[in-house]
């Protein structure tokens, strides 16, 4: 039998404010354990929580980016359970009046585009970490607790691994773009809870559904996913039942594993959080916050094909990160040739930047630096080939291009009498080939190409050597 | 009694025969109390979130100051190298 995957996404954001969503401890990771505390985030009695403004914001901005509906009169709930890394006791979550409804995230698989619905975008608070390492008790950490968290929750309509992948690759596109959330699956960030069921295809009610955690990547969650799916659909050709229950990937061991924790109630008697005012967003906001949201990548990379005549590919990987597109567009308009940009940018710098593991907008070769070498290779004073080290040596250094020609001595040889000399040295030297390449071994040429570029350290102007070496080889 | 008994577990508390029994009742006569209002005709009433015609109360986002370590963690009943420490958690 044919079976297909259902799958729904739940993603928490951690977005990127200054301070904790209802007070003013900072939301840096990885400091200390419990330095960033204070009797509001530790829930101790008599303290009352302010909504930090961005954290709405944020979210807004988000739900306007994905095309949702905004609550104009929302609310905050509480929901009650115990959990060592949950001081109050309750999370200061949303229930019935989330600040964002409905929405849709498209997406591009194999050439074929697909909306992803969102059921809705709500805005919480993280819990504290729990730290096990071994005996007989935990360690909680609560620097975390408090920090604003967006959850956003999808429709089922994804149907395999590779979707909810490519779904969770775009979707932390636009977060990056917005501004709103770093995107650091690893560190935690930004996390992704999977709901997947199997059917036959083309049934209409859903299978029994499992719950997968711990998927830190992109990779985990199309192996995670792919793993469930299978394990789902041996089960259900054996004749045997999918348990609902939650599942943890076990990335080294490759699988999916119950959490047998004890099905305890699941009761959050959510209610109205009574520490905190309503939220109404009016229409002036909403234009305000609307204002800010810059141009997204799957429009940038429109406008970057039809604007600087750019192939699809080269749009795509440049408009990934909002960084590499304003580095892009600002070497253009500094006087780069685009198509150049582009290519230095996705070869040399690219290549750089990845192998150490470094942001563009870290990078100390700037876009006024790149033209400054490309309009050297233009004015032939380096070659193409020599420019590739000076770049090297603006990547480490972030010096000029031309302070490094001029101190290195790489200048290119364009005066014709000079190549000249050499080029008949060379071929007085090598009176054999020479003879071999007259009597029709043409390939040759290249080894005479070679000759001269050692001789002259690869500046000689490649033009003048290949017009040379013809002129004087058939003569 | 069983709903007593899940109201416990909830609340993560370990009750008596005994207790069970008078919360139970006392329990009982306060939903009977509370109930009273559902006799009341609110279809024309806007639903209330808060007593308060107050909406809107936001801070800026902006970094305070944070307890210092040892000075919250004097709240703890249990702890261990800047820690708060609990009975194991089991996943």
């Amino acid at each position: 039998m044919q079976y297909e995957a259902v799958i729904g996404l739940e993603i928490h954001a951690q977005l990127l404010t200054e301070s904790k969503m209802f007070c003013g401890c900072p939301t840096k990771f990885g400091a200390e354990p419990n330095t960033q505390t204070c009797p509001v985030c530790v829930g101790l009695p008599g303290v009352l929580p302010v909504i930090n403004k961005r954290a709405i914001e944020y979210v807004v901005k988000t739900g306007l980016a994905l095309n949702c509906e905004i609550t104009q009169y929302s609310r905050f709930a509480r929901k009650n359970y115990f959990y060592p890394d949950l001081p109050k006791g309750y999370q200061i979550s949303q229930y019935e009046l989330p600040l964002c409804r409905g929405g849709y995230l498209e997406i591009a698989l194999n050439g074929r585009r697909k909306k992803i619905r969102l059921t809705r975008i709500h805005l919480e608070e993280d819990a504290g970490k729990n730290i096990h390492e071994g005996g007989d008790y935990s360690l909680v950490d609560l620097n975390r607790a408090g920090v604003p968290l967006m959850e956003i929750v999808t429709e089922p309509d994804i149907r395999s691994a590779q979707e909810a992948a490519e779904f969770m690759r775009r979707l932390r596109m636009i977060l990056r773009y917005l501004g709103v959330c770093d995107g650091n699956m690893e560190q935690g960030s930004l996390r992704c809870d999977a709901n997947v069921s199997v059917r036959p295809a083309g049934q209409e009610g859903f299978g029994v559904k499992t719950e997968i955690k711990n998927m830190n990547s992109f990779k985990f969650i199309e192996k995670a996913l792919e793993y469930e799916i299978n394990r789902q659909i041996r089960l259900l050709s054996k004749g045997e039942k999918i348990v609902q229950e939650t599942r943890l990937w076990d990335a080294k061991r490759g699988i999916t594993e119950s959490m047998r924790s004890k099905e305890e109630a699941h009761d959050y008697r959510y209610f109205p959080e009574p520490d905190l005012m309503p939220v109404e967003i009016d229409e002036g906001w909403l234009n305000e916050i609307r204002a800010q949201i810059v141009e997204l990548p799957d429009a940038r990379m429109e406008r970057f094909i039809k604007e600087y005549n750019l192939p699809e590919d080269d749009a795509r990987l440049l408009t990934e990160e909002r960084a590499m597109a304003d580095w892009f567009e600002e070497a253009v308009r500094l006087g780069g040739h685009p198509k150049t940009v582009a290519n230095w940018m996705m070869g040399e710098l690219l290549r750089l930047l990845n192998k150490d593991g470094i942001q563009i907008e870290d990078s100390k070769v700037k876009p006024a630096q790149l033209v400054g070498l490309l309009s050297l290779i233009d004015r032939d004073v380096i070659s193409g080939k020599i420019a590739k080290t000076v770049f090297e040596e603006m990547y480490q250094t972030g010096r000029e291009a031309e302070v490094i020609v001029k101190e290195k001595g790489l200048l290119q040889i364009t005066d014709t009498e000079e190549i000249e000399r050499i080029v008949e040295d060379i071929l007085n030297n090598n009176p054999k080939e020479v003879e071999r390449f007259r009597a029709g071994e043409q390939k040759l040429l290249g080894f005479f190409v070679g000759q001269v570029m050692k001789a002259t350290k690869g500046k000689a102007n490649p033009r003048i050597v290949n017009e040379l070496l013809r002129k004087k080889l058939s003569a | 009694m069983m709903e007593i008994e899940y109201i416990a577990l909830l609340a993560r508390l370990r009750l008596t025969e005994e207790e069970k029994e008078l919360f139970s009742r006392q329990l009982g006569s306060i939903i009977d109390y509370i109930n009273k209002l559902n006799r009341l005709d609110t279809s024309d009433v806007e639903p209330t979130s808060h007593v308060l015609p107050i909406k809107n109360v936001f801070r800026e986002d902006r970094q305070g100051v944070s307890s210092e370590r040892d000075e919250i963690l004097r709240n703890a009943p249990s702890k261990k190298g800047g820690f708060y420490k609990v009975p194991k958690i089991i996943e």
